[in-house]
């Protein structure tokens, strides 16, 4: 039986004539170019850089140079049906004047925290960590914003709070695109808590929690 | 017929056939190490951008959190580039005649993206997820390096392959608290790997290195 590693096995298997095989010095020209084809193509970056579009990458297509594409006019996105829910807009009757007089979710630990939380982040470069408006920022030359502890925001209803850090007011600029509706009721209850804590005394502090604040 | 060679001349012959051997196995570690190189990787070279922006001074300086810009960081793959409307958040009143920012004020203007230099670039077959790191207690310093010190963000590590698994394969090494996630000057304690084994069965993060966990 002939040893298929011969060369012509399969050739010979199916009655073929033996192909003459090339010449050694044939043989390595072939095989030194296939090897710096491949190692060309390795420096190809094509897997790297694929035919898809990462998120906000350039595009050479759309002539404005933008993948993430802005939404076609009168198009109504899912979250503009929101504009006459209370939970969204923070007022009720779809009224601005009629403002939400309490939070729409229920008050938790967690809400207030979750609240402190997004408030530092958001809030906090302005108003400070306590809300009287003397940020880092606002040091830096911003308008001083207002103390979040004053007659009128404590009197304020939450809904015109709510409708603030979502549309803005004054020199203040909107942060709906930054802060989803959730984390904006949850940055409104924790005003509230902020406001009780800056006319707090050691009394309103249960009693086994007192040894915490270092004072007697 | 005189003789053409020396007497040792077949020594030559072996010796250069030894170094044939390892001039192959010399270019080969070159090679590895070239890949791995500074140069190749781009760690640690800072890349020029259209705005000179510096987070040593918003981060390390003004102390604002990697949040208020980068907000889909905790819920979705990509951290998001802040648009235009972030930056004008302070810069409406804010260094409003600075040459710098005229990039800035001139996408405000005409709606324009700026084009920034992307310094983080992934292979388009890696399929990476922020929220998932920063939910299961990756800080952001851990692959970043410490952001609030560079005035121009550069690369702090390598991004291959081997460095992703040296976490994939032991994450207890590198696993923090989820509030310290995104403080920039966070240390480990000194026993972080009682600490990471603590955090990887509280967080119930499983070591994953199977090809598809990152490449589909």
């Amino acid at each position: 039986m002939r040893k298929s590693s011969s060369g012509a096995g399969l050739r010979w298997h199916f009655g073929l004539p033996a192909r003459p095989r090339l010449k050694p010095r044939l043989q390595a020209q072939a095989c030194s170019t296939l090897l710096l084809a491949m190692i060309a193509a390795g420096c190809r970056q094509d897997m790297h850089d694929q035919p898809r579009y990462k998120p906000l990458a350039a595009s050479e297509f759309f002539p404005d140079g933008r993948s993430a594409r802005p939404i076609p006019a009168g198009t109504v996105a899912i979250d503009e049906l929101q504009n006459t829910d209370p939970f969204y807009t923070g007022y009720t009757g779809n009224d601005p004047a009629n403002f939400m007089d309490t939070i729409p979710t229920p008050i938790t630990a967690e809400l207030l925290q979750r609240g402190q939380e997004r408030f530092d982040i958001f809030c906090s470069p302005c108003h400070d960590r306590l809300g009287t408006g003397h940020g880092m920022i606002e040091r830096r030359g911003f308008k001083i914003p207002a103390d979040l502890d004053s007659d009128r925001i404590r009197q304020a209803p939450p809904g015109y709070v709510f409708q603030v850090i979502s549309n803005g007011y004054g020199a203040m600029p909107d942060h709906r695109d930054q802060i989803p509706a959730a984390d904006r009721w949850a940055i409104v209850a924790y005003i509230r808590a902020l406001q009780l804590s800056r006319s707090a005394t050691v009394a309103d502090v249960p009693a086994q929690n007192r040894s915490q604040l270092g004072v007697q | 017929m005189p003789q053409f060679f020396s007497r040792n001349a077949n020594s030559v012959a072996r010796l250069s056939l030894l170094g044939i051997v390892g001039a192959v196995g010399a270019l080969a570690c070159y090679g590895y190490w070239i890949q791995g190189s500074h140069y190749e990787t781009r760690q640690g070279e800072p890349r020029e951008q259209p705005v000179p922006f510096s987070h040593d001074h918003h981060v390390g300086g003004l102390g604002l959190d990697c949040r208020y810009c980068h907000t889909t960081v905790e819920t979705s793959s990509f951290a998001n580039i802040p648009a235009t409307k972030i930056c004008m958040n302070c810069h409406s009143q804010m260094w409003t005649v600075a040459a710098e920012l005229e990039p800035v004020r001139q996408s405000y203007r005409t709606g324009k993206s700026i084009q920034w230099t992307r310094v983080h670039d992934l292979p388009d077959f890696v399929y990476f997820d922020h929220s998932v790191h920063v939910r299961k207690g990756i800080g952001c310093s851990t692959c970043h390096g410490r952001v609030d010190r560079m005035p121009l963000t550069w690369q702090a590590e390598s991004l291959r392959m081997k460095w992703c698994l040296d976490c994939h394969r032991d994450p207890a090494q590198f696993v923090r608290p989820r509030d310290q996630v995104f403080n920039m000057a966070y240390t480990p304690p000194s026993d972080q790997l009682a600490l990471g084994k603590q955090l990887v069965s509280e967080y119930r993060i499983i070591s994953r290195t199977s090809c598809s966990t990152c490449h589909r």
